[in-house]
């Protein structure tokens, strides 16, 4: 008969095993068959042609057209995090320092946008800033304009959209760990002298920090792993990594390709994980998703 | 002598609740002053509007003889200690008390100086590199007042500062915020809930109720002379008697207050009756002497009475006792055994140690 020290050092794997289970099926498994597929090539007839081959590999590291497209991904999640930074810090400001029912309140209108799906709320923007779109028409009503104006299916439109689509992320997070501040801190640095903006950018923002750094990384990793939004509110010139590989998969059948090329966002994406973890740490992004 | 603040019949509303009712008070510079109260009595409230952390609805509030109501917190020159300490967890112990030395312009040498002078003070000269939490409750108690009082406040101001820690360090921090206090002669308003905080530590003490004043007077005068039941109880445990004036020699006055029958108090105990003849008579329960039953008569008043409860504390006991239809508590020093429940003794007190108030209209003693 097994210890009480044996159960209970077996007891947290007997807890885990349902979600080690669900992991290793639905996400370990399959992305061992990706790597496996990014090593074999695309038949005539677009099947799958089980041959070893570096042919994928050779094809994203040494063609400049992918690297072009991560960089300006990159620079597109990077915009998006940094307007999602500027516009959630003061949201999440006033919400963490709202008191009661209210704040309750406001918390649930920032949780609203989630159940509606993502591409509904994308697409919404064709209705508002489209050729026929409520903008055009409210311009064209007034007389400011005769011709509608092209306004959506440039790069500040998927910008647009990817805000739309993250800063409530970034919101919560730096909400929670404002929430996590103790507002007699300000108050302490008043009384010492500071003003209040003083006090704001000597104590409460390095201390929110984890919550900043939690978010832009979300919004950064969502941000350059979407390819909705720039199929909906981007023109032809605006593909991010993630249409390759779906144009790779779905158009071209080249799952070959596209294998690779998905490899390659989640090595580029996880670097950027494993270097914030390293200086950060994982924990605060788990406070602020519950 | 100069009042370091003044308050002018200030008021604070939060909607419809009155916090602070038409509040003045003077607080003489260099004293020690105690707002003491039970929780929502309005001292914090009071010491929040001194800060400048909240508006007053009325009232002016001066400090150094200039009114401060639109200055804001950060122009007062105000040392504060919170209850929570409030230390800056990301700085170290250092910067945390150079803080408020920043914004008056003392950098360089002259702010390391001054950071280890304070430290030394508060006895933690080696705690400059360390951040708050490596410290334990106290030190980072005695961190906080080194904070506060690094910039030479005109008044310190502590709230509570004391609650948070466990008994024993309480009374450690008590003894050393007063040295301290002394030592620099700052002007210093304490708020707390704690009586035996105010009466060590105070030159003054203000009890609170309600959001009024209730009483102000030294340590020694509020406890010994309350000025209503409300104090006698608030401040130390205090027996309760509803009486009447059976007769008057010259100044003082004969009072009948069951189960106590001619209490002769004297004129400087009894000066706040006024004449009425339905009186209270407060007797601190200290001053109440439980003695072996049926011993021989030791002056003064007693009455036969029966020990109902014994709380033993280790060097006093509390007894309630129960003397007639009546209930009274006695704190005694231990001296040997102390009496077991049920134990029939005698109750006595000295009517000097007594004190009179006048019965509130309409709780006249039938």
């Amino acid at each position: 008969m097994a210890s009480i020290e044996q159960a209970e050092r077996r007891a947290p794997w007997i807890l885990l095993s349902p979600a080690l289970t669900a992991v290793g099926l639905l996400l370990l498994v399959p992305l061992v068959f990706v790597l496996v597929y990014s090593f074999w090539l695309r038949s005539a007839v677009g099947g799958i042609d089980a041959t070893f081959s570096f042919n994928n590999w050779a094809e994203v590291l040494g063609d400049r057209f992918y690297r072009d497209i991560l960089l300006q991904t990159i620079k597109i999640a990077l915009i998006t995090t940094v307007v999602c930074a500027l516009a959630g810090y003061p949201a999440a400001y006033f919400i963490a320092r709202v008191k009661g029912v209210n704040r309750g309140f406001l918390l649930l209108l920032l949780m609203l946008p989630f159940w509606v799906s993502y591409i509904i709320r994308t697409m919404s923007w064709i209705n508002i800033l489209g050729v026929s779109g409520a903008v055009n028409s409210l311009l064209q009503a007034m007389g400011i304009v005769t011709d509608p104006i092209q306004m959506l299916y440039n790069e500040t439109t998927v910008v647009l959209g990817l805000v739309h689509y993250l800063l409530p992320f970034m919101i919560l997070n730096i909400y929670v760990s404002l929430d996590g501040i103790d507002t007699t801190l300000e108050d302490a640095a008043h009384s010492l002298g500071a003003t209040r903006w003083q006090a704001f950018t000597e104590v409460t923002l390095p201390l929110s920090m984890p919550g900043l750094g939690a978010g832009a990384l979300l919004c950064f990793v969502l941000g350059a792993g979407t390819y909705i939004t720039p199929i909906i509110l981007g023109g032809p010139r605006d593909a991010m990594f993630a249409n390759l590989v779906f144009d790779a998969i779905i158009t071209q059948l080249d799952w070959p390709l596209g294998a690779a090329l998905s490899l390659a966002l989640l090595v580029v994406l996880g670097t950027v994980v494993v270097v914030y973890n390293r200086f950060a740490g994982l924990g605060q992004l788990a406070k602020g998703l519950g | 002598m100069e009042n370091a603040v003044e308050l002018r019949d200030i008021v604070k509303r939060f909607g419809s609740f009155t916090a602070v009712h038409r509040m003045s008070l003077d607080i003489e510079q260099g004293s020690f002053l105690t707002l003491l109260g039970p929780s929502g009595c309005g001292k914090t409230t009071t010491l929040r509007m001194i800060a400048g952390l909240i508006d007053t609805t009325e009232g002016d509030i001066s400090i150094k003889g200039k009114r401060v109501n639109n200055l804001p917190i950060h122009k007062r020159n105000l040392g504060i200690v919170f209850q929570n300490y409030a230390l800056f967890p990301h700085k170290t112990i250092n910067e945390n008390v150079a803080f408020g030395l920043k914004y008056r312009g003392v950098v360089g040498e002259e702010a390391e100086r001054r950071v280890r002078d304070a430290l030394e003070l508060v006895q933690l000269p080696q705690m400059g590199d360390r951040y708050p939490r490596q410290l334990s409750g106290g030190q980072q108690q005695r961190i906080a007042l080194a904070r506060a009082i690094v910039i030479e406040p005109d008044v310190l101001l502590l709230d509570e500062p004391l609650s948070a820690l466990d008994a024993n360090l309480r009374e450690d921090m008590r003894v050393e915020l007063k040295r301290i206090q002394d030592k620099l002669g700052i002007t210093t308003v304490f708020v707390t809930h704690d009586q035996g905080e105010a009466l060590a530590m105070s030159d003054k003490i203000v009890v609170m109720r309600g959001g009024k004043i209730e009483q102000v007077g030294e340590p020694q005068a509020v406890y010994d002379a309350p000025e209503s039941e409300f104090v006698a109880e608030f401040l130390g445990s205090t027996n309760i008697l509803g009486g009447r004036v059976s007769g008057r020699q010259g100044e003082g006055v004969t009072v009948d207050a069951t189960p106590f029958e001619g209490v002769e108090v004297p004129a400087d105990r009894a000066g706040q009756t006024n004449g009425a003849t339905d009186i209270k008579l407060l007797l601190r329960a200290e001053k109440l002497l439980v003695e072996p039953g049926g011993s021989a008569d030791g002056g003064g008043i007693a009455a036969p009475a029966v020990v109902e409860t014994v709380d033993y504390q280790g060097q006093s006991v509390r007894y309630f006792l129960r003397v007639g239809d009546r209930r009274l508590q006695a704190i005694n020093m231990v001296n040997g055994k102390p009496f077991a429940e049920g134990e029939t003794v005698t109750a006595r007190f000295d009517p000097r140690h007594c004190s009179l108030l006048p019965a509130q209209p309409g709780e006249a003693q039938a």
